[in-house]
């Protein structure tokens, strides 16, 4: 025992103390074991859950919106897959960090990506971020994918205009669900990023053509990336609309109006079947419908052309003379006038020391209710506004659907006015004055109406008393049994108009080509009737047209209906600052109207009509 | 000569107790290693087989430490102590640097960890001068074995490994209270303050506010949780908690398989133990280690002569404090330090090392026995 300790009595003392370290440990160890007992069974539950919570991950799969195609099975608007961001927010450790990455990998806009994480929703779920990543975007994304945790990838399908700006205020285009939207009720089953329908058919039959959200739950691990897939409640895609738009007609009708501004709507009297709905200028719904950041926002809303306004169901404007064809029927059905009662026409309207111009300085002469039509006499309408008084005025075109809503499938629809004594004192507070009736007997002063009411009040005459709610979907497809349901067509109350009087009025609209101020309306292939209207926009206007700054120059109408015989398309053109209506308007009128006549006659259903008698020709007339 | 002492019965039942303790701890921390890396893919070895490989090594190691006598191994203590303080000085300088920390002396694939052996030696150091040295006076029993502890410390908290050097002055007290103070009720009183003390520092831990402990957590070890915000710690008292009484299986720990509980196979192991095989589980963990530390204890009590004691002593309070420590911060008692759990965690440098210290004591107890001859 070479190397004993030259202090074994300390030995003994050591191996006592040593009973110290016995208690010692188990002391210890059984606090250790009344922690462990404390985390695993008292507080065991709770952890579960927090670890269940840890582990799985909501992720929502976005439906595919219903389709949308024209009455005859063109497609307009379908989806396109693309790649969409979210952000876990459970799985972020450091959110600037994560911005920061963000901007400076695909460069989003920090304060943007700042105030999209910010958004309150429900918990578990993943806000998104951006959607319509470029594929670059995506793979730089997930190349980085161990650099980001909580950042998912999600290939989601994407809102797809075929035709570009075709049809852009009819269809509208998509966008997020905004804060305001989350919070009425038909958006309460949506969530943050969310897509609806924001304008056009797009906003008014979202519920229909948006579809159901599934979910699924995932497994993630620490850092956010899917393990495996726990459950799934797929998506339901939603139904598909049928338009009764044809597409051939409404590019047509676009490319007539060009690069002017203006409206042009063409519907189907006998059901109301909207065949084309044109609004110039135009948006492109693919780019509305992507994300825009404010300043491209303020860029579309300030523009000056008001791209976003659809003139059609939108667009106020004075009827100008397009507004004697009512008057015309209220004169007769009110027993203002009768068919064979003459008003002189000299050129100008006294009334108290004003005297009311007729558009033809030298007059008409002697003029009747057809004659009056025909060449728009204005002195004659002066006379029936004057001795028909505004309120009946006013009945009168409530009952052809002025001052009222089409009930067309589009949101925002305006009214117009319809000017009455109940009416001028309600809105200025003033009474009523005489003179004012002059003005509107012409359709002018206070009277506005829309391209779709008057393309509708056309139609109305054409189908003798007979108004169709007009509509924009014919058909609904049920994408889960694959049926398509025809939806009904909506007749409204008949005219109160006797089929004599608009048998007449339909024969004067129809001189009114033939022989009248609407001649340019004139067509070889089918017989149009029609009538022109000039809106003033200034009351100043002194010397030749061409020299009035283009603002400033007449809204140039034209209403018509084709076959005169047996009418199936109803057309109201209104262009902007053009001029008169007989040579802006008609031609365009007749252009829509021959298109529409070939493509039906090529379908042998629709051939009935279409090659009746020839139209005998005519004096042009460029005036109303 | 080697052989002189040396006890040539075969292996006795208490031996067979001892080892089998060993290597059921040893099973438990393989298991749990595959458990957690089993679907990590990667290049090289799997971890549990480079465990395994570890634990032959470390067989060796126990070996060698259980054949030579105590008392040869312990005249290399100033030898050893001082290569070691030159390795702790090499890493500072050309160690490979992990999680912020400069740890490691790369060796072909593998890294090591001079910190770990440091323990080790420590105790050598510690037992050979207290059972060499005349022991009058606080200069001789407190102040020189401090001085002699102090380079050691301070390199190791310089690379920062706060785990070991904790460690390091955890044995260093031990062997003070064991023979380093003269009273036997301040030795007690001060060893129940030094067990006690971690249960204290929670309940003082505890009342701090998060940046406190935060301000205090990086000023000790500012690279520990770099994520920070405590992830570290709420992640491994979710897996001990939801492991509940039985715990989720093997393979069903979804804290560790899923990677949201860190350092899952090295230091938090513990942790992935508590959520596959629960409360159960871990009560039996705990036994096993009692076990082994009651056994090491009656070697140290049955030791022939002090050195065997002292060395006895140093490892067992090295064990305890490791133990007790790992356990105590997964479990979220104490803030995170990096100190693994003896036998099972991963590591190449720890194995080896606490296996050694294991062959070191039974080594002590076959010496006891040899007396009879």
């Amino acid at each position: 025992m070479a190397t004993a300790g030259f202090h074994d009595s300390e030995l003994g003392e050591l191996q006592r103390r040593l009973v110290v370290l016995r208690v010692g440990l188990l002391l210890v160890v059984a606090l250790l074991a009344l922690r462990l007992w404390h985390l695993q069974i008292r507080e065991g539950p709770y952890y579960r859950d927090l670890s269940e919570n840890n582990r799985t991950r909501s992720v929502i799969l976005e439906p595919a919106r219903g389709l949308i195609y024209d009455r005859n099975g063109i497609l307009l608007a379908n989806n396109v897959p693309s790649f969409s961001l979210y952000v876990a927010l459970e799985d972020v450790k450091d959110r600037e960090e994560l911005i920061e990455q963000l901007s400076q990998l695909i460069g989003l806009d920090p304060e943007l990506v700042r105030k999209k994480l910010s958004v309150r929703g429900a918990k578990q779920l993943p806000r998104k971020i951006k959607d319509r990543l470029t594929l670059k975007e995506a793979t730089l994304i997930e190349s980085h994918r161990l650099d980001l945790p909580g950042v998912m990838i999600q290939v989601e399908s994407q809102r797809n205009y075929l035709g570009g700006a075709t049809a852009s205020h009819v269809l509208g285009y998509v966008g997020e669900v905004s804060a305001e939207q989350l919070e009425k009720p038909e958006f309460a089953e949506l969530h943050q990023g969310s897509i609806v329908g924001q304008y056009g058919v797009e906003k008014f039959f979202d519920q229909i053509v948006r579809g159901m959200a599934g979910q699924k739950s995932i497994e993630v691990d620490a850092l956010g990336h899917e393990k495996r897939t726990v459950v799934v409640d797929q998506p339901h895609a939603g139904d598909d609309l049928y338009l009764t738009i044809d597409a051939r007609l409404q590019k047509v009708a676009e490319d007539l109006l060009g690069q002017e501004s203006g409206a042009i709507v063409a519907l189907d009297p006998t059901k109301g079947d909207i065949l084309a709905m044109a609004s110039r200028p135009a948006f492109d719904p693919n780019v509305l419908s992507r994300e825009l950041t404010a300043k491209q926002w303020v860029e579309i809303v300030q523009d000056e052309g008001r791209p976003l306004n659809n003139r059609a169901s939108q667009g106020q404007y004075p009827p100008g003379s397009t507004f004697k064809v009512m008057m015309a029927a209220a004169a007769l059905e009110s027993k203002t006038m009768t068919p064979s009662s003459t008003v002189f026409c000299n050129g100008g309207y006294q009334f108290g020391r004003r005297v009311y111009h007729d558009w033809k300085a030298s007059g008409h002469g002697y003029v009747d209710l057809r004659k009056a039509l025909i060449h728009s006499c204005d002195v004659y309408f002066y006379t029936v506004g004057q001795r028909m008084g505004i309120d009946t005025m006013a009945s009168y075109a409530h009952q052809f659907g002025l001052g009222e809503e089409t009930g067309v499938e589009l949101p925002s629809e305006r009214i117009g006015t319809v000017p009455s004594t109940e009416w001028k004192q309600r809105v200025k507070h003033e009474p009523w004055l005489p003179g004012e009736t002059i003005s509107a007997a012409i359709g002018q002063g206070y009277v506005t109406v829309t391209p779709l009411q008057m393309a509708s009040l056309i139609g109305t005459v054409a189908n003798d008393g007979v108004t169709y709610r007009p509509r924009l979907v014919q058909a609904i497809m049920d994408r889960t049994t694959g049926q398509r349901q025809e939806l009904p067509t909506v007749p409204k109350a008949k005219l109160a108009v006797k089929h004599e009087t608009l048998k007449l009025i339909r024969e004067a609209l129809s001189g009114v080509v033939t022989e009248g101020t609407g001649g340019r309306a004139r067509s070889s292939i089918v017989t149009i009737a029609g009538k022109t209207g000039t809106a003033q926009t200034s009351a100043l206007r002194t010397g030749p047209e061409k020299d009035i700054p283009k603002k400033f120059r007449d809204h140039a109408w034209f209403v018509a209906f084709a076959p005169v015989e047996n009418p199936t398309i109803a057309v109201a053109v209104l262009a902007e600052h053009m001029g008169h209506g007989g040579s802006a308007a008609a031609p365009l009128a007749k252009e829509v109207i021959e298109t529409y006549i070939k493509l039906t006659s090529k379908s042998p259903k629709r051939s009935d009509t279409a090659s009746s008698s020839p139209v005998p020709g005519g004096r042009a007339g460029d005036y109303d | 000569m080697i052989d002189r002492m040396m006890d040539r019965r075969g292996l006795d039942n208490f031996d067979l107790r001892y080892l089998g303790l060993i290597v059921a701890i040893l099973g438990i921390g393989v298991l749990s290693i595959y458990s957690v890396t089993h679907d990590q893919g990667g290049p090289g070895l799997p971890f549990f087989a480079k465990q395994v490989f570890w634990i032959l090594l470390g067989a060796v190691a126990f070996l060698i430490m259980l054949v030579w006598d105590y008392h040869r191994i312990a005249r290399l203590a100033y030898p050893a102590y001082a290569i070691i303080l030159i390795l702790l000085a090499v890493v500072l300088f050309e160690g490979k640097t992990s999680r912020g920390a400069q740890r490691w002396i790369p060796i072909g694939p593998f890294a090591f960890q001079p910190s770990e052996f440091a323990k080790l030696v420590l105790i050598l150091v510690m037992a050979h001068y207290y059972s060499k040295a005349p022991r009058v006076g606080w200069l001789q029993r407190v102040v020189i074995p401090g001085a002699l502890m102090l380079p050691g410390l301070l390199l190791i908290l310089k690379q920062p490994d706060l785990g070991s050097g904790l460690s390091f002055m955890a044995v260093y007290a031990a062997m003070l209270l064991m023979v380093g103070m003269r009273s036997q009720a301040l030795g007690v009183i001060l060893l129940f303050s030094l067990m006690l003390f971690p249960f204290a520092w929670e309940v003082m831990w505890g009342s701090l506010h998060d940046y406190q402990r935060q301000r205090i957590m990086a000023f000790v070890d500012p690279n520990y949780d770099p994520g920070g915000k405590g992830y570290h710690a709420l992640q491994s008292r979710i897996a001990i908690g939801a492991g509940e009484l039985t715990g989720k299986g093997l393979y069903g720990g979804t804290q560790s398989q899923l990677k949201f509980l860190p350092e899952g196979h090295t230091d938090f192991v513990f942790s992935v133990f508590a959520e596959e095989w629960g409360f159960v589980g871990v009560l039996i963990l705990l036994l096993l280690f009692v076990a082994l530390i009651w056994l090491s204890l009656e070697i140290a009590t049955r030791a022939k002569d002090e050195l065997g004691a002292l060395l006895a002593v140093g490892i067992i309070s090295m064990l305890c404090f490791c133990v007790v420590v790992n356990i105590g911060m997964t479990a979220g008692m104490f803030p995170i330090v990096g100190i693994p759990l003896p036998l099972m965690s991963y590591g190449g440098s720890a194995t080896i090392m606490t296996m050694a210290s294991l062959g070191l004591l039974l080594n002590v107890k076959r010496r006891r026995l040899s007396l009879f001859y």
